[in-house]
């Protein structure tokens, strides 16, 4: 070693890398342990108690039934069927809210801006009065609003088209699939697929030449046209199963139950009154300029709204859009009060208390929230991405 | 909100307490009690007749006396006990987890809560049944017309789990609607939201007079399944406690085979009666065999008094609800209450 060129580093523990994998070390550790000695902590002292821990209970026969199921379940279904079905009735209220306070937000929140004085200050009301009431109170008020005024089953209403409304909820037709069902589907997804090919090809003619295609109609006439004739084509291939009165209640086709109406009814104008709000700042943010720009090139002021201001607002709408998505989510969970079965109500109020299995349901029930708004965060994020601005 | 509320925190308190609950478990429930000064019992949110709290804050019905009378064996003060209203959800869960030392709650016995929860049914003070509740304008006169019909009925309890039994053995269709509280159940059946109303017999009675025209509404004749109501305690091995809970039910009941009655309780102490004079502690030591005074039961008479009395004040001919004794009359009048005897 004589001779040769001492380099001297010093200490390890001085060199600013290492320190820092020690200390992420030490953390890590740190984190392992203290989740271990939680799960080691509670079972064993679950085992003194005598409380059996575990997901056993998950196979065993349910025993109860739930009135709204996406798939078939009856009392001799698991637990577990019943945690799926708790949790399609949360995503299902979940994604027609969302659809819908999205729709009724935009709305709202072009409103508030209007230069017509009654428009404006009626949206600035409704924002007002939804935002600063607690959502369970407006939950109960939607409820006591759909049972009370609808009447009994034996003087349903009837609506043009065979769907029957009373205080157990609205019964819609229910179709019947025959022979050659199967083209009409096949004409129901051409059009679709030809509304987008139309976009598309629309959108390349008017970036080459300015042209504008009606887009919207060509596209509902598809819909609705192409399927149509199919069923003419086959003879009227599919039947519908009408809703009547029979015995106690009404008898056939599909039901929406008056727990599922308040509640989509509650979390969508809920939501909407603070998608609004976010819908104005995103609008506002767009400066003074692009409006101007857009003006003194003629564009009359739906056109401008759509094609100028709302694809540059959209870029500061998105991230608190994204969490109003995932507050309407979780606060679809407020359904225990009003009855609808959800996630929270069957799963960590009937489930819970049928089993005694309180921390393993409790655990999986917070997992199962965060999976949910972390998938939707992840998506949100990703159309993020897609509309900021690309920089050149 | 609330009951999610309740369940997630009593999970959370269920996780911590357990583990804090090593500490504890050296000392015996009674010697926890008594440095306490107070008997924590967990209680009905409201139902009347068995668990309910008037304007005052002072509670009354059959349950609440049970633990009174507990109360009064262990601290000759029935006052000293902590009412600790529960939903059906949370019950069990705040007995596992310590907040309560007894569970009285008009809470059914059954193999599956007695041997997967932890807990230990101690002794039945209320022998319940099933039973519907309809509007009479609805011209149903049987639970089996109740074909198609959507019923109210409250979530986590036996009483749903009977109801999807009922249907299913009489091959009958129903929609069940369920709430998380008696309340939201009752007023959603009153709004119209059901044809049928559904829960345990005494209940239904309760539950009758709160609504706004009880008149209008009949109860079914059928009883659809056995419900017998009781007091739980913690499955940790504390016999000592556990004695306690049963044999207060029993020393109730002996006083009333006996005719041992608040009111000549001062005569009964005087009694040459071998039975009387055992059970109130004047020839025996039984008291001091489960941690308690000799005169034990003599404090239960004094303060509550025997089951008769407590029956009659609170649900029974005394009382709004006005029910017979039926099955809860004693077995020497042809019901099923049956205490095994104080020697």
């Amino acid at each position: 070693m004589q001779g040769a060129p001492v380099t001297r580093k010093g200490s390890p523990w001085y060199d600013p890398k290492i320190r820092g994998y020690v200390y992420q070390a030490l953390l890590i550790g740190a984190v392992v342990y203290i989740g271990y000695a939680m799960i080691s902590n509670v079972s064993q002292n679950l085992a003194r108690q005598r409380i059996p821990f575990g997901l056993d209970f998950w196979d065993t026969q349910a025993g109860f039934d739930i009135n709204q199921a996406l798939f078939p379940y009856t009392a001799r279904s698991s637990y577990g069927d019943a945690f799926w079905v708790g949790l399609l009735n949360t995503l299902l209220v979940a994604a027609f809210g969302i659809i819908f306070a999205t729709i009724l937000g935009f709305l709202v929140g072009i409103a508030r801006l209007s230069k017509n004085w009654i428009v404006a200050k009626a949206a600035m009301v409704y924002v007002e009065v939804i935002r600063n009431l607690p959502l369970l109170l407006q939950l109960l008020f939607w409820y006591k609003a759909v049972l009370e005024p609808l009447p009994r089953p034996r003087d349903s209403i009837a609506i043009p088209g065979g769907a029957l409304l009373n205080n157990r909820g609205l019964y819609v037709p229910e179709p019947v699939f025959g022979a050659g069902a199967g083209l009409i589907g096949a004409a129901f997804l051409l059009a679709v697929f030809g509304s987008i090919a139309f976009y598309v090809w629309a959108k390349q003619q008017q970036a080459a030449t300015g042209r504008i295609y009606p887009i919207g109609w060509v596209s509902l006439g598809a819909l609705i046209g192409l399927p149509a004739l199919a069923y003419v084509v086959t003879g009227g291939a599919i039947s519908f199963n009408y809703p009547a009165m029979g015995g106690l209640n009404v008898r056939g086709g599909i039901t929406v139950y008056p727990e599922f109406i308040a509640l989509l009814l509650g979390l969508t104008t809920y939501t909407a009154g603070f998608i609004a709000e976010v819908v104005r700042a995103g609008i506002l943010a767009v400066s003074k300029g692009q409006w101007e720009a857009a003006d003194s090139l003629g564009l009359p002021y739906s056109r401008t709204l759509s094609n100028v201001v709302i694809p540059q607002a959209l870029r500061v709408i998105i991230p608190p859009l994204t969490s109003n998505y995932l507050n309407l989510t979780k606060n679809s969970s407020l359904a225990v009060v009003i009855g609808y079965p959800d996630l929270a109500q069957v799963f960590l109020g009937t489930v819970l208390n049928q089993t005694g299995r309180a921390i393993e349901i409790v655990g999986i029930t917070m997992a199962v929230y965060l999976t949910i708004s972390l998938l939707t965060s992840a998506f949100m994020n990703y159309y993020n991405q897609r509309m900021a601005l690309v920089e050149r | 909100m609330k009951t999610i509320m309740t369940g997630v925190l009593a999970g959370a308190a269920l996780a911590l307490t357990i583990s804090a609950a090593s500490a504890q478990a050296q000392r015996s429930t009674l010697d926890q009690v008594k440095a306490r000064g107070v008997l924590n019992c967990g209680s009905n949110t409201g139902l009347a007749g068995f668990g309910v709290p008037d304007a005052q804050g002072n509670w009354s019905g059959l349950d609440v006396d049970y633990c009174r009378a507990i109360a009064a064996a262990i601290f000759d003060d029935p006052s000293k006990v902590k009412f600790i209203p529960l939903t059906a959800q949370a019950r069990f869960t705040a007995l596992q987890s310590g907040e309560v030392d007894v569970l009285v709650r008009n809470s059914t016995w059954t193999m599956t809560r007695d041997t997967t929860l932890g807990i230990a049914f101690m002794a039945t003070n209320y022998y319940d049944g099933q039973g519907f509740m309809v509007k009479k304008s609805l011209g149903v006169t049987s639970a089996l017309k109740l074909e198609g019909a959507q019923v109210c009925t409250q979530q986590g309890t036996t009483t749903e789990l009977n109801l999807a039994d009922f249907f299913r053995k009489n091959n009958l269709k129903y929609t069940p609607v369920t709430f998380a509280t008696a309340d939201e159940t009752r007023s959603a059946y009153e709004a119209g939201r059901c044809d049928a109303f559904t829960t345990d017999a005494s209940g239904l009675y309760s539950e009758r007079l709160k609504l706004s025209r009880p008149d209008d509404h009949i109860v079914l004749p059928e009883v659809i399944s056995k419900e017998p109501l009781g007091s739980a305690v913690r499955a940790n091995g504390d016999s000592q406690w556990a004695n306690i809970v049963k044999w207060t039910h029993y020393a109730m009941l002996n006083a009333e085979e006996l005719g041992v009655t608040r009111a000549n309780l001062a005569q009964s102490l005087q009694s040459t009666n071998p039975e009387i004079r055992r059970l109130l502690g004047v020839e025996s030591k039984l008291g001091e065999g489960i941690g308690l005074t000799n005169d034990w039961a003599a404090r239960i008479i004094r303060h509550v008094g025997n089951y008769s009395e407590s029956f009659e004040r609170n649900v029974g001919a005394g009382s709004p609800l006005k029910i017979s004794r039926g099955v809860n009359a004693l077995w020497s009048n042809g019901g099923l209450q049956y205490a095994p005897p104080i020697r």
